[in-house]
């Protein structure tokens, strides 16, 4: 190894130390602040305390708006799996023009500015008459979470021999049968991460959701700017705390089904 | 094949006649996601265009003319695209390393190092952009750390500015810049740039004309992920920089929800979609260039 390739090497683990731990950082600084008992976010914490938690968990704010955004999440998921499997199964496997442009298309959403889309939507919405808050959240939120499916399920799909199924059927496999044995486990990783991802960036949408909620109905992310914007305690912290250990809890489980690489294919 | 126009969902007529082919109609179960996505979310957008360029039942750009009038406008741009640059050159300079390093690290390194790309990124923006302000405050971990290290004599100000904006920018959108090149650079084939070593070519000629030309398509997917995101951040500048400042996104957000301008924001909307549009189509062309040198 020559002088220049070990000054690289070494710039290059150097770089890498320090992105982890300025990554690491502010989920490190959330977990102090919220078991602090100081009221101001100075660190280190004077004293540790559970009234922030305690705090979270008695406000009367708080769990409708978890619950709704658990709600949308789940049901935008589900919807997507479903209409984003069958879109990439066609993709895969159909010849049609415009297939490319189709591709493009269906995961278009996810690079277009979010508060475009939604105040579009908004309005789209209010012309056809739809004034529900928790209908609009769900319509909002399947065009977030379909891409993610589409695009991996897609990506999947392009790998799996479909003679398979063929071989399947020859065997006396009827044909959703053979699809229920052969394709499904094959794409079962592929549904756990995509449907991991949608979930999570439908319960952390703001820019959509916040022309799409209304006074009764405010999704957790939504709830949570304004409590910042209100009254900037730890309570949020706690909130936060607890939402980056489900997540935690959520990634080691995804982690020992489909295993951590799987997670990082982009 | 024949192309049948007009309709998106149309099988094509293909030559090879295996029995399995009858399943050709399987281009429809494109339909309800497709169509989903033309009603909820293109139609909507075509709307907001139309809806700006027309007023009184008149075509008009009149709402532009106003818009590109207006020397706070450019003002804005120039915020928003120059936050937006920088935020995506930094990750670029800074991704770039991590996600070679992540190919060579060894087994249980390299799991280590994904876990801590991968659990920063499934946390929620509002609960990072809010942990960015209390590092970022005067008494906070950064100012501390900047002191400690004789960087700076006194505590700076870093919240409120536009360096504490793309610090935080650019540490929430890092993985988005990382994972895309890693899943590429992971695929190079080791032998090329030993290849090239044999033959006498010196390291930094090798990164240039071996490496780097094979991750483009990596780099250009993590720019065009991280540019489009941090062009039409909202929360982040909402959360790490108040009122001061204007972006595109602050803009719109202002104008329909506190300003009840539909007429400013529209055309604001309009303004970063095409934006958006444009990195879409420029990541498009650019990953055709970059393909057949892979």
């Amino acid at each position: 190894m020559t002088g220049v390739e070990r000054a690289a090497t070494v710039a290059m683990w150097a770089v890498t130390a320090l992105v982890v731990l300025t990554l690491l950082a502010p989920l490190a600084v959330t977990l102090a602040v919220s078991v602090s008992a100081s009221p101001v976010f100075n660190l280190p914490p004077p004293a540790l305390s559970t009234r922030w938690y305690e705090r979270a968990l008695h406000s009367r704010e708080l769990w409708p708006s978890v619950w709704l955004s658990l709600e949308i999440a789940l049901a935008s998921t589900a919807a997507a799996l479903v209409l984003g499997t069958l879109c990439a199964i066609a993709i895969a496997r159909g010849t049609f023009p415009g297939k490319t442009a189709l591709t493009t298309f269906m995961v278009a959403p996810l690079m277009m500015p979010g508060l475009v889309v939604g105040v579009a939507m908004l309005q789209a919405l209010r012309q056809v008459g739809l004034r529900d808050a928790f209908a609009s959240l769900l319509i909002g939120h399947v065009v977030i979470t379909l891409p993610y499916v589409t695009r991996t399920v897609l990506a999947s799909l392009s790998l799996f021999d479909f003679t398979l199924i063929e071989a399947a059927r020859t065997l006396g496999c009827s044909y959703p049968a053979a699809l229920g044995k052969v394709m499904v486990p094959v794409l079962a990783p592929a549904f756990l991460t995509s449907g991991l991802f949608a979930f999570l960036a439908s319960m952390d949408n703001y820019p959509i959701s916040i022309f799409l909620v209304d006074a009764w109905h405010k999704t957790l992310p939504i709830l949570m700017l304004q409590y910042l914007e209100e009254n900037p305690d730890p309570t949020i912290a706690a909130i936060s705390s607890g939402l980056i250990a489900l997540t935690i809890v959520v990634l080691v489980a995804a982690d020992r089904l489909v295993g951590l690489r799987r997670l990082a294919e982009f | 094949m024949s192309a049948i126009p007009g309709s998106m969902a149309a099988p094509g007529a293909v030559g090879d006649a295996r029995p399995s082919r009858r399943a050709e109609p399987v281009a429809f179960l494109a339909l309800p996601g497709g169509l989903y996505l033309v009603l909820a979310f293109a139609v909507p957008l075509l709307m907001l265009l139309f809806a700006s360029v027309i007023r009184d039942g008149h075509w008009t750009l009149s709402s532009y003319a106003k818009f590109l009038g207006d020397p706070f406008s450019w003002t804005v741009l120039a915020n928003t695209l120059r936050a937006a640059l920088l935020t995506t050159l930094i990750c670029l300079v800074a991704g770039y390393p991590v996600a070679v390093a992540l190919t060579r690290a060894p087994g249980a390194l390299q799991g280590l190092l994904l876990a801590s790309l991968i659990v920063p990124l499934s946390v929620g923006v509002v609960v990072k952009a809010f942990s960015w302000t209390i590092l970022l405050r005067s008494d906070g971990v950064a100012n501390q750390l900047l002191v400690a290290l004789r960087v700076v004599e006194a505590p700076v100000r870093l919240i409120f500015t536009e360096a504490g904006l793309v610090l935080g920018a650019v540490n929430i959108f890092l993985p988005f810049m990382v994972l895309p090149i890693f899943s590429v650079v992971r695929l190079i084939d080791p032998r090329l740039p030993e290849a090239a070593a044999t033959l006498g070519s010196s390291p930094l000629h090798r990164f240039v004309h071996v490496t780097l030309p094979l991750s483009m398509p990596g780099i250009i997917a993590g720019v065009a992920f991280v540019f489009s995101m941090s062009v039409s951040m909202y929360v982040i500048p909402t959360l790490l920089m108040g009122d001061r400042f204007k972006t595109l996104s602050i803009l719109i957000a202002r104008s329909f929800l506190f300003m009840r301008d539909r007429s400013l924001g529209s055309t604001v909307s309009v303004v970063l979609l095409l934006i958006a549009i444009a990195v879409v189509v420029a990541s498009a062309l650019l990953t055709r260039r970059w393909q057949p040198a892979r």
